[in-house]
């Protein structure tokens, strides 16, 4: 039986996702329970220079796989390469990020390799040749101890879920063949807004509900401003068409798991709930002193968003002066 | 334009869900069940692909007789035909299973186009599209927030973080939704009245040529379920003026809670 554990990197234009650490930290502590090597692959193009970082996390080796046509994800072509690599180092568990990204490869290669697959991992333990995870169901309602079994497991960890700790290693880098094989799928084009924070990576989130009363997110942009983080939506936001969907935090939207998350006008329905709970700090501003928000709130505070959210907004910035 | 959509019956989003006795499985009675919002993206996208390029929308499903109920709501919607697969064999499958016997069933059923839910919100898995499109050697494409045909080619939006690519492959092909695709349209009481005269077949794994030692050999199983930790919550800043309850947040926020 294998002890390798090789963890999978996401790069976009040369820059890693800071959930690539995340999975590396993660992969060395099970590569250290099954005694075994960790190793880090990056595919894409142009990514060389990139790769050195992957050493710095408790990689043991790193493989490089670049080739012009994996410049951009494109499923099969990224799946090929992905399916040798892993043929090649023969690991016992794959780590991926629970990325868009990671979560489509991860699927299309579970079952290429008859691989059992756990998605939004909070936590991975190795027992002799399972694999524990605990991961959210039914939108963070519930948390279920997932057992893999089998030669190959693969795991995708949530992001901001585990910690990243920096480790140097030998972290030696070799080139591997990165023949994309049969492709169907062709990358026409993409569109990046590079200066947002992405909801499921931000360490702070300002959430706004049906209390915004309208489109106007000002007040809380400008607080998840000052506090380097990002801005969500409830459900009623987004149906009212105020926010894009792609904001939405909740059972049928993402599952965040910030530092700290501020639900502003957020009356706090059970599909919400489920989509923050895991926040580690959750503040609740709402002008109804019964909704249910509060009860699920670390702190709370009853009364108008829009006057309070300047103050907190200015209090912050005075402090961080 | 032959277009399946694969669909899950889930618990309603507003449900409050609770562990069974064996501690593996969730308490079933009680609870409103719906078709899973993903998928109620999908029959939407393959009513208004047959609106625009003519064919047949046929849904697809593994489940219990209680799932028909699902598959009748679609029908009401507007699709034309549904399929269930209710074996004992087939319930309780880690989710390669499921798209194993999902990958079985469309082995008998014409098809150009597949749509599937990007995930079920209860497993959450992300799993069961890309995997179905694997077992069935076509492309997939997923988290779709627009999609156009022509010339047998279908051309995607996906949502990824921080933006939207495009990406095109050729039929036939299966995507999976992501929220902001379409509005799915209300049952009507006419739509209602013709789809309980619709087709609804089911079948076996034997029907669709499975033995069930392929799909019930489970690689991943849940061990325990729990509830996650409870917040004891609930702590009110009191304070003369916004301007002083604004202080105090941020204070605790800094010197409690150590997040600012």
């Amino acid at each position: 039986m294998s002890q390798a554990v090789l963890a999978v990197a996401e790069q976009n234009d040369g820059v890693f996702r800071k959930v690539t650490f995340e999975a590396l930290s993660a992969g060395r502590i099970i590569a250290d329970r099954l005694g075994g090597e960790l190793a880090a692959v990056v595919l894409g193009h142009g990514v060389q220079a990139a790769a050195a970082d992957l050493g710095r996390y408790g990689a043991d080796r790193i493989r490089v796989a670049d080739h012009p046509a994996l410049a951009e994800y494109l499923n099969d072509a990224y799946c090929n390469v992905l399916a040798a690599v892993i043929e090649a180092e023969k690991p016992a568990v794959v780590v991926f990020g629970a990325t868009t990204q990671g979560r489509d490869l991860a699927a299309r290669l579970s079952a290429r390799l008859n691989a059992p697959l756990a998605v939004d991992c909070l936590a991975i333990q190795a027992e002799g040749d399972a694999l524990q995870v605990t991961r959210p169901m039914y939108g963070g309602k519930l948390l279920a101890d997932v057992r893999l079994e089998g030669p190959l497991k693969l795991v995708a960890i949530r992001p901001n879920a585990m910690p990243i700790t920096p480790l140097e290693k030998a972290g030696t880098i070799a080139m591997v063949a990165a023949e994309p094989g049969r492709t169907r799928t062709v990358f026409v084009e993409k569109t990046l807004d590079s200066g947002k924070v992405e909801l499921t990576e931000a360490d702070a989130i300002v959430s706004g509900g049906r209390g915004m009363g309208g489109s106007d997110f000002s007040v809380l942009e400008a607080l998840a401003g000052v506090l380097g983080g990002a801005v969500g939506a409830s459900r009623s936001a987004v149906d009212e068409g105020w926010r894009p969907a792609s904001d939405q935090v909740g059972q049928t939207g993402k599952v965040v798991s910030p530092a700290l998350y501020v639900a502003c006008g957020i009356s706090g329905a059970i599909q919400h709930l489920a989509g923050m709970s895991s926040a580690k700090v959750i503040v609740a501003i709402n002008k109804d002193a019964e909704a249910p928000i509060f009860a699920k709130a670390d702190y709370g505070i009853a009364g108008d968003l829009f006057e309070l959210v300047p103050l907190i907004t200015a209090e912050i910035r005075k402090l961080k002066a | 334009m032959e277009i399946v959509v694969l669909l899950k019956q889930v618990p309603a989003t507003e449900a409050f869900i609770e562990i069974a006795d064996d501690g593996v499985s969730v308490k079933t009675q009680n609870l409103k069940w719906v078709i899973n919002p993903y998928d109620e993206f999908a029959v939407e996208e393959a009513l208004r692909i047959r609106e625009a390029h003519g064919g047949t929308v046929t849904v697809v499903s593994v489940g219990v007789e209680k799932t028909t109920e699902a598959i009748r709501t679609a029908l009401a919607m507007g699709a034309d035909k549904g399929v269930l697969i209710n074996d004992p064999a087939a319930q309780g499958l880690d989710g390669l299973g499921v798209a194993r016997v999902l990958a079985a069933a469309l082995k008998q059923i014409a098809f150009d186009l597949i749509i599937a839910g990007q995930r079920a919100v209860d497993d959450d898995n992300f799993l069961v599209g890309p995997a179905v499109a694997e077992f069935l050697d076509i492309p997939h494409l997923s988290m779709v927030v627009k999609q156009e045909l022509q010339d047998g080619r279908i051309r995607c939006h996906r949502t990824v973080e921080g933006g939207t690519l495009v990406v095109e492959a050729p039929l036939p092909a299966l995507f999976t939704t992501q929220r902001g695709l379409n509005e799915p349209r209300y049952t009507s009481l006419p739509g209602i009245m013709k789809a309980k005269r619709k087709p609804l077949e089911t079948k076996t794994l034997a029907d669709i040529g499975l033995a069930p030692a392929v799909v019930t050999n489970r690689g991943a199983r849940i061990a325990a379920f729990r509830l996650p930790p409870q917040r004891s919550g609930g702590r009110m800043i009191a304070g003369d003026s916004a301007q002083a309850k604004a202080a105090e947040l941020v204070r605790l926020l800094h010197e409690e809670a150590k997040v600012v």
